[in-house]
């Protein structure tokens, strides 16, 4: 199924992409059988945008990502298909040493849990300090000093005491900073966050929110924010992709995707969310079960739940929700949205 | 830190004294007669017998012989064998060739060890990880002394690469004891490094070190092996005891005059104060050695914090 739209410049961000992800699959071949996580998913990221990335747990939101850093569990996971086009060059077949060398300067992360995602045993201004001592060759002692450095930027108090304590002498607002630090180090062109607020408490989270969001703003970095909080993706985000079993269905702009969605998965994660108390809101549970990414089901993956699929008889020719695959499309100016009667539900 | 080391130093008396009185009820309570066995074919004359027993104070009973023995240890005389020289001298002679063999063994046990358990850790199920685990279960289920005279025939004997017994040929005589020394440990190093490094490579943090663009090189025998030498370390600590037992019979195989054979040798001919007086040596050196692994373990793993 490949993917020929390209998304729309909406976003206002100056430039050209940074970041192009097309097609993307992603599987694992588990014991238990074969686990399609990413089945051709489609975005870009400019400079100085926020990319948010919504959807139930599972839906294939990390591992899209880890594809993009290469740090794929393999196996069993796999890339199957699809490019990931840094500057337009394509990550997934350039050689190992030229991969790190964007991992790091190029693309870097946040992870959800800075605890474990921290190394225990060293220092955290090592931490920090090996991005420049690897990929600068810095001494140790320059290293430090722009761990100092970058310990003050992220606001890490008394940084200059702190530079050589562990990630365990933190608190988890603290190491997350940490965390924030060792990627910004070398002034990435996009920032991937997954969930970097989930583990922390709800005055920590914002704060964490507020220092990326400003350090987006003086660095012009891209920003792809994956994410449960509706209230954070309204604050920050320009774009929104909305993930159901692997596959993008629907993204637009922030305001539009909020107010009047036009996917029906979409719309069921919005329904019991009125728009000024989505701060601090997490997704819906909507009726049903996710999808088995093992199993998962034919024609449109969202039709066992979908108040409003049309099967059989009852669907148009080509269009029916248990067997017709419907493609991501522009439903809109602007928007894609990947259902069959996307208009006839919603309006044009 | 160093109150600590302190408290730990200071813990080493009573278990010193404990161990000395456990060996000397173990000795006491050997069956046999040390004085006329020590005469062999031809008996001593009553009276010779009665001299050498009031000299090794052996007609004490067992709580008066300890006592006298400490008191003589307090002013560092460790006794004498029943030829008349003294234990220390036995000691001082024999104990730089144990520490040789041990120190040896310990550093094969671990450099090699914990290659091999890397090298399987990062491939599970791979040609090497198959390799390492086959040998490591071969050497875990053979006894050491079989270990020992199927190294003495094919590297000693086949090969002639190193001598079968004793020391003549310097360095060389002391690889293939300490090989057969540090086999068994050898072993549970590579499996434990294997188990850690395959668990500690699932962890956040490895993929952090991806993340950051690390050279797997740098992934691995840093970030990882870092952690997974925590769980090893301790192991080693406290395995210097089997290490330890395992000297008395591989000196005694390989013809080494060590501390080892020296406890061999003593327990055969019921020398008290010999036994006593190595053991204790032993004792000591197990429980420093102990010590300087825990000290270990807090540099590897700053979490780890005494006091
Ligand atoms: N190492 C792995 N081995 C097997 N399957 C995996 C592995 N990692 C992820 N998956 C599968 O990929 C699917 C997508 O997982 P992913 O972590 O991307 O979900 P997510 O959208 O990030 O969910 P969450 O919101 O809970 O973080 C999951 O259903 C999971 O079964
Ligand atoms: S395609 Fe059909 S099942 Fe899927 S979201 Fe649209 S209406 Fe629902
Ligand atoms: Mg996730």
């Amino acid at each position: 199924m490949s993917q020929t739209l390209t998304t729309p410049d909406i976003s206002g961000a100056a430039g050209a992409p940074v970041l192009e992800v097309n097609d993307l699959h992603v599987e694992f071949r588990t014991p238990h059988g074969l686990v399609r996580a990413v089945n051709g998913i489609t975005y870009s990221v400019r400079p100085g945008e926020t990319l948010a990335i919504l959807g139930e747990s599972g839906s294939g939101k990390s591992v899209s990502v880890q594809a993009v850093m290469g740090i794929l569990d393999s196996p069993p996971g796999f890339v199957t298909g699809g490019s990931i086009l840094f500057h337009g060059q394509d990550m997934l077949t350039m050689p190992a040493a030229q991969q790190r060398v964007i991992r790091g300067p190029g693309i870097a992360m946040v992870f959800q849990d800075a605890l474990s995602s921290l190394n225990p045993v060293f220092s955290v201004g090592h931490q920090i300090g090996e991005m420049y001592r690897a990929h600068q060759g810095a001494s140790r002692r320059e290293a430090k000093a722009k761990a100092i450095e970058l310990m003050e930027r992220v606001r890490i108090p008394a940084a200059r005491e702190r530079v050589n304590d562990y990630p365990h002498q933190f608190s988890g607002g603290m190491r997350q900073r940490v965390m924030i630090a060792m990627a910004l180090a070398l002034d990435p062109e996009i920032l991937i966050a997954d969930e970097p607020t989930t583990a922390l408490d709800v005055t920590v989270q914002a704060q964490i929110m507020e220092l990326l969001n400003d350090l987006q703003r003086d660095t012009g970095m891209g920003l792809i924010l994956i994410t449960h909080d509706l209230g954070v993706v309204n604050e920050v985000a320009d774009r929104v992709a909305v993930m159901y079993a692997g596959k993008i269905v629907e993204s637009g702009t922030i305001d539009e995707v909020f107010t009047a969605p036009t996917h029906p998965y979409t719309a069921g994660l919005m329904s019991s969310v009125p728009q000024a108390e989505t701060k601090g809101t997490r997704l819906q549970p909507i009726k049903g079960q996710p999808p088995n990414l093992a199993a998962i089901p034919p024609g449109c993956s969202f039709h066992p739940r979908c108040p409003h699929a049309r099967i059989g008889s009852a669907a148009a020719a080509d269009q029916d929700c248990a067997g017709d695959v419907p493609e991501l499309r522009e439903v809109r100016p602007a928007r894609m949205a990947a259902c069959h009667y996307s208009e006839e539900i919603f309006g044009e | 830190m160093g109150r600590y080391i302190a408290r730990r130093l200071l813990m080493t008396i009573p278990v010193l004294i404990g161990a000395t009185l456990l060996i000397f009820t173990i000795v006491y309570a050997l069956p046999g007669d040390p004085v006329r066995a020590l005469a062999g074919d031809r008996p001593l004359t009553p009276a010779a017998q009665a001299a050498i027993r009031d000299e090794y104070n052996l007609n004490d009973p067992l709580l008066i012989q300890y006592l006298k023995y400490l008191g003589g240890l307090l002013q560092g005389d460790l006794g004498q064998d029943f030829s008349g020289r003294p234990v220390s001298e036995t000691i001082t002679q024999r104990l730089p060739i144990t520490v040789r063999l041990a120190v040896l063994a310990v550093v094969i046990e671990v450099i090699i060890g914990v290659i091999a358990g890397v090298l399987a850790g990062i491939r599970r199920n791979s040609y090497m990880d198959n390799l390492v685990l086959v040998s490591t279960t071969l050497v875990v289920s053979i006894p050491v002394f079989v270990l020992a005279f199927l190294a003495q025939y094919v590297f000693g004997l086949r090969f002639g690469w190193f001598p079968i017994a004793g020391l003549s040929e310097g360095f060389r005589s002391y690889i293939l004891p300490a090989f057969v020394l540090a086999a068994l440990s050898l072993a549970y190093v590579a499996r434990l490094t294997r188990t850690s490094i395959a668990e500690n490579l699932r962890q956040d943090y490895v993929r952090t070190a991806k993340a950051k663009g690390l050279k797997p090189s740098v992934v691995v025998g840093k970030h990882t092996l870092r952690n997974s030498l925590i769980p090893v370390v301790t192991f080693v600590g406290a395995d210097l005891a089997s290490l330890m037992a395992g000297a008395i019979v591989t000196e005694t195989v390989f013809n080494i005059p060590g501390l080892g054979r020296a406890v061999f040798e003593s327990v055969q001919r019921q020398e008290g104060f010999v036994i006593v007086g190595i053991v204790t040596v032993f004792v000591f050196f197990y429980i420093t050695f102990n010590l300087v692994v825990d000290i270990l373990y807090a540099v590897i793993d700053p979490r780890i914090r005494y006091d």
